[in-house]
């Protein structure tokens, strides 16, 4: 019980500060402790002006994501133990601006999330009356893994090309993409693909995998991303050979 | 595409950190990855290579004899050495990839990961043994 | 509808994916051979006469320009994207195209008229 651990702490007060500093913590090292109840432990104990988003406690809502010493993690589920005797170096999200202390701004990420169409798309609605779309638990594991996300944004923290280039419209929004691509009951991935063809879309990734090896859902972004290149180039090799061919 | 959020009165000021040059060598897998990457300049280098080779096998005896001659200097075995085994690298990763980029159905039924990489290094095997053969079979 | 844009990039990347197979398939042990076991004596090479009636058989010739086509295909990409996001010199993209696939086509040239003049 008297196992203590230093956490530094990245801070941002944009009213009295142009960059973040850091300012370190002491706090109980239990072993049944992740960083995020070490954080909680702070605001309530120590300094209630530490801001930084969380909410479920249980790797479901996605909403603790920071970088502590240097990975981006889900603070919910990441053992203090395990980085003892410390200290910890917790940190904002990569890739994205800060807003404050470890909060970030993620209406870029919300965006590209909505532009990718990520809901059933028919060519034509069926009424109502004629009841529900059906699937077979094969065509559903065809996607199940790709539909696991919780929109943590890890990988977009670890992404180097969405570092480099904001544009890219990044590995979940890809991933998310394809779990509607290959749901047997949608037919929207011409359309998906007219906006996801453009460079910024798949053709900016260079398979560094680091998106895969960071999410803590093992939705395999990367995986995902490849495997719509091939569809993609394979539908636009088609396109080019048939151009009269409808697609 | 979407557009990086613009400032709004209630996000007076933010902070982006600037992205080191260096960034592909600070972790482990983006080490991996750019020697990977890098890879590529080693397969332009057999490309020219080789073609040196065809080059001197179409003029002739002399010229072959020459090319032949000219690989043995310890420049030239370095430069093959580190090729192969960037090459080779290249092949690795290439293969342990290819599952996840392939997803492959016989009669409805998905074909697993682990098969599809073994049978791309089966092809491997083969190819191998295959070119092997047919140069070796002129061995003198 | 959204306007398609015209793009060469899926086009370039299947060429760059043929490359790397071929790559990772027949580098190694041309590499092996001619590179290392031969010079280094652990292999006698085959006869000239021998490596004429491979490299000039119809078959081979068209095999050698395809292939070596892809392979700089694939070198061309991957470079490309290297000194993109390696070195964060995307500014200078007219340049590096220029290079990248200019090496392709004076390669590519090379390896058809070397394979053509074959005896």
């Amino acid at each position: 019980m008297d196992d203590r651990i230093t956490l530094r702490l990245a801070r941002y007060r944009p009213e009295e500060e142009a960059e973040p500093t850091f300012e370190e913590y002491e706090v109980p090292c239990r072993k049944d402790w992740v960083v995020l109840d070490g954080l909680n432990y702070i605001k309530d104990q120590l300094d209630g002006t530490l801001s930084f988003r969380w909410s479920c406690r249980m790797g479901i809502c996605g909403s603790c994501g920071m970088t502590v010493n240097g990975e981006p993690k889900l603070t919910c589920e990441t053992f203090l133990t395990d980085y003892a005797p410390g200290p910890v170096r917790i940190e904002p999200l990569q890739n994205f601006p800060v807003i404050r202390d470890l909060i970030v701004e993620m209406t870029d990420f919300m965006q590209k999330l909505t532009t990718i169409k990520p809901w059933i798309v028919r060519d034509e609605e069926r009424p109502l009356a004629e009841g529900e779309y059906r699937q077979t638990p094969d065509e559903m594991s065809e996607y199940m893994q790709y539909s696991m996300c919780i929109n943590c944004m890890l990988c977009y923290a670890a992404c180097p090309v969405y570092s480099l280039d904001p544009k890219f419209i990044g590995p979940a929004a890809i991933a998310l993409a394809q779990r509607y691509n290959l749901d047997s009951r949608d037919e929207g991935s011409g359309e998906r693909l007219d906006i996801l063809s453009q460079h910024e879309g798949i053709w900016a990734c260079t398979f560094v995998g680091e998106c895969t090896e960071v999410c803590p859902k093992d939705v395999d972004p990367a995986g995902a991303i490849q495997r719509y290149k091939l569809d993609a180039a394979l539908t636009s090799l088609k396109s080019f050979l048939l151009p009269w061919g409808a697609r | 595409m979407s557009e990086r959020p613009t400032y709004t009165p209630f996000h007076p000021r933010w902070y982006r950190p600037p992205v080191s040059t260096w960034w592909w060598l600070k972790r482990p897998s983006s080490r991996a990855f750019i020697l990977r990457e890098l890879s590529s300049i080693f397969v332009a280098w057999f490309v020219v290579f080789f073609l040196l080779l065809v080059a001197a096998v179409g003029r002739g005896e002399a010229a072959y004899q020459e090319f032949l001659r000219w690989a043995t200097n310890p420049g030239s075995v370095l430069i093959n050495l580190v090729s192969l085994l960037f090459v080779v690298f290249h092949a690795v990763t290439w293969f342990n990839l290819a599952p996840r980029a392939m997803v492959v159905h016989i009669r409805g039924k998905r074909v697993p990961g682990k098969l599809i990489a073994a049978s791309n290094y089966g092809a491997w095997v083969v190819t191998s043994i295959l070119v092997a053969w047919i140069i070796l079979a002129g061995s003198r | 509808m959204v306007k398609r844009t015209l793009t060469l990039e899926p086009l370039l990347w299947l060429l760059f994916s043929a490359g790397g197979v071929v790559a990772a398939l027949v580098i190694p042990v041309l590499l092996l051979l001619f590179g290392l076991a031969f010079p280094l004596g652990w292999l006698s090479p085959p006869s000239h006469a021998h490596m004429l009636a491979v490299l000039g058989h119809p078959l081979s010739r068209v095999t050698i320009f395809v292939s070596c086509t892809l392979l700089l295909f694939h070198w061309a990409h991957r470079f490309r994207y290297t000194l993109y996001d390696g070195l964060q010199i995307k500014h200078l993209n007219e340049l590096i195209v220029l290079l990248c696939y200019g090496g392709v086509l004076v390669g590519s040239i090379a390896a058809g008229y070397l394979v053509w003049q074959l005896p």
